[in-house]
């Protein structure tokens, strides 16, 4: 464990080396307790892979009496119980105008597009941590079978709700932004919505996973989803 | 009520900006410059947070659809009313019809306009500021338009008053800003930190809310520029593979896999903030206990400034 300072308000717990389930699932458990405890002079925290960003009010805690506390927590974390992880279900339209890489990736993998979406479709993922652009999930969970590396060229412009691979990861695009993954299908849900009263839908901790759609479902939904008259399932 | 005649190359409603949100990938925002924003508040009796306006590089021309009081800070930039010369850092009052214009910056970059009441758009997130790439609060998650409407909030009467001379802020110039080194300069050679701590860096006019880019000796890494993604402090100085630093601000991606060489301390934001493209910047590192006294220092004197009272 590191504590590295992050300028005068804020510090960096790193709780391992590596990108793992495990460390990660350590990192949501110190935030957990952080929030659970109510530690005095914390502002508001960032989980990430392997470390949390702590912001804090110096007036309120000294930088070493926060470490101090930070390292007691972050001893509990391996015996912390969480609330249980939310399940969201995302329909997904797989291929052609929605998933442009999917043929690509196929021939890449060496496997069929039908194969491909089935392996994709068929696991279930962690959402690591939020981030790079409003509501985007960073996750993994696909199998070993699906490892690819990141495209050569990144696209400019990447639509929003597009599913999409790279290494071990799985996101999903919540804004229109430059991206590096292989784009497999789209998903007609609104991962980020500035108009809605709760404009995140995804939260660090949630298990996904993708339900293959036909583009007239996808269709239905995107225009439910525009009426805001769809809300995708959570368990 | 005010009415937007033209709205200058981006203006936006900003307060005092989100907390709690940077785990769902959304920024503070808020103001680059937050001694500024404060002032201008105060001067016109409002809370030190209220929603207020934020130019940047060139003012809005604004028109009084009803009797209101405001203050203009933050960059050095001319102020007419109904073309006749106003002072900034001063309470102003307006009656309806009238039109008050805000020039281009002389100096700095980031100026603020508060009103009496403040901006009363409809908060999002607990937030009425701001934040373009999301296109969330203010008026539509956008900067103002020709022809917005801003409504006002209710406004507690405010004597006319003025920022003393010795307490508004100098733009311009070499600045040196005080950083802690970390939290990765230990992903730097000795040399590429004796570099970034030595050399004067120029700001590059692709700056914004998100970050400021800037251009100079390059800095070298130990052991390549990518890390694991993690979460973005503000002020941080990112050194992507090209050596150059991006320091970034309030509209700053929460989270990034790019080196951090050192964090600009809060205090000394607004001087990136304020520095213009091609103005020459300078890092010098204090230790986290200095910092903290710096920002106590920095604070008191804030809470010090007495407004002048205007015969």
């Amino acid at each position: 464990m590191r504590f590295l300072p992050a300028g005068d308000l804020a510090v960096s717990i790193e709780l391992g080396e590596e990108i793992s389930v495990q460390v990660n699932t350590r990192v949501r458990a110190l935030e957990y307790l952080i929030e659970h405890k109510a530690l005095p002079g914390v502002v508001e925290t960032v989980p990430t892979y392997r470390s949390l960003l702590v912001y804090y009010d110096p007036s309120v805690v000294g930088y070493e009496a926060l470490c101090a506390q930070l390292a007691t927590l972050s001893e509990q974390t391996t015996t912390t119980a969480m609330p249980p992880a939310r399940e969201v279900e995302l329909p997904c339209c797989y291929g052609g105008e929605l998933g442009l890489d999917l043929e690509a990736a196929a021939r890449r993998l060496e496997l069929s597009m039908d194969e491909l979406v089935r392996l994709h479709a068929g696991a279930e993922y962690l959402v690591y941590f939020i981030g790079f652009t409003p509501g985007l999930p960073y996750m993994t969970g696909a199998p070993e079978r699906l490892t690819i590396p990141r495209l050569d060229t990144p696209r400019v412009k990447v639509p929003a709700g597009s599913v999409a691979i790279g290494g071990i990861q799985c996101c999903v695009y919540s804004v229109d932004s430059p991206g590096g993954f292989w784009l497999l299908g789209r998903t007609p849900v609104r991962l980020y919505d500035p108009e809605a009263a709760e404009p995140i839908l995804l939260k660090p901790g949630d298990r996904v996973r993708f339900r293959r759609i036909e583009r007239g479902e996808f269709d239905d939904i995107a225009s439910r989803v525009a009426a805001g008259r769809f809300s995708p399932v959570i368990r | 009520m005010i009415r937007v005649l033209e709205p200058g190359p981006q203006t936006t409603v900003q307060d005092v900006g989100r907390t709690g949100q940077m785990r769902y990938g959304i920024p503070p925002s808020g103001p680059v410059d937050r001694s500024s924003f404060v002032l201008a508040n105060r001067l016109v009796g409002n809370l030190d947070g209220a929603a207020a306006l934020e130019f940047t590089l060139m003012g809005p021309r604004l028109r009084a659809e009803t009797p209101c009081t405001l203050a203009v800070s933050g960059a050095d930039a001319p102020v007419t009313i109904n073309d006749a010369p106003a002072p900034t850092w001063t309470t102003l009052a307006l009656e309806a019809g009238d039109v008050m214009k805000i020039g281009a910056a002389r100096a700095g970059v980031r100026g603020y306009i508060a009103v009496a009441g403040g901006i009363d758009v409809a908060p999002v997130l607990g937030s009425r500021a701001t934040y373009l790439r999301g296109r969330m609060g203010g008026v539509h998650g956008r900067a103002l338009a020709r022809d917005d409407r801003l409504p006002l909030g209710h406004a507690r009467t405010a004597r006319p008053r003025t920022v003393p001379e010795a307490a508004r802020p100098r733009w311009g110039g070499e600045t040196v800003l005080r950083v802690v080194l970390g939290p990765q300069a230990d992903r730097f050679t000795n040399e590429g930190v004796v570099t970034f701590l030595d050399s004067a860096y120029e700001v590059l006019p692709q700056s914004d809310r998100m970050g400021a880019r800037l251009n100079g000796p390059r800095i070298a890494h130990a052991g390549g520029h990518d890390i694991i993604s993690d979460g973005i402090a503000l002020g941080a100085v990112q050194v992507p593979g090209d050596g150059q630093p991006i320091v970034l601000l309030v509209d700053r991606q929460s989270t990034g896999g790019y080196t951090k060489i050192a964090t600009v301390c809060s205090f000394d934001i607004a001087r990136v903030g304020q520095a213009k493209p091609g103005q020459r910047l300078r890092f010098t590192a204090v230790d986290v206990a200095a910092a903290h006294r710096l920002l106590r220092e920095s604070d008191a004197a804030l809470a010090a400034v007495e407004l002048q009272e205007i015969a």
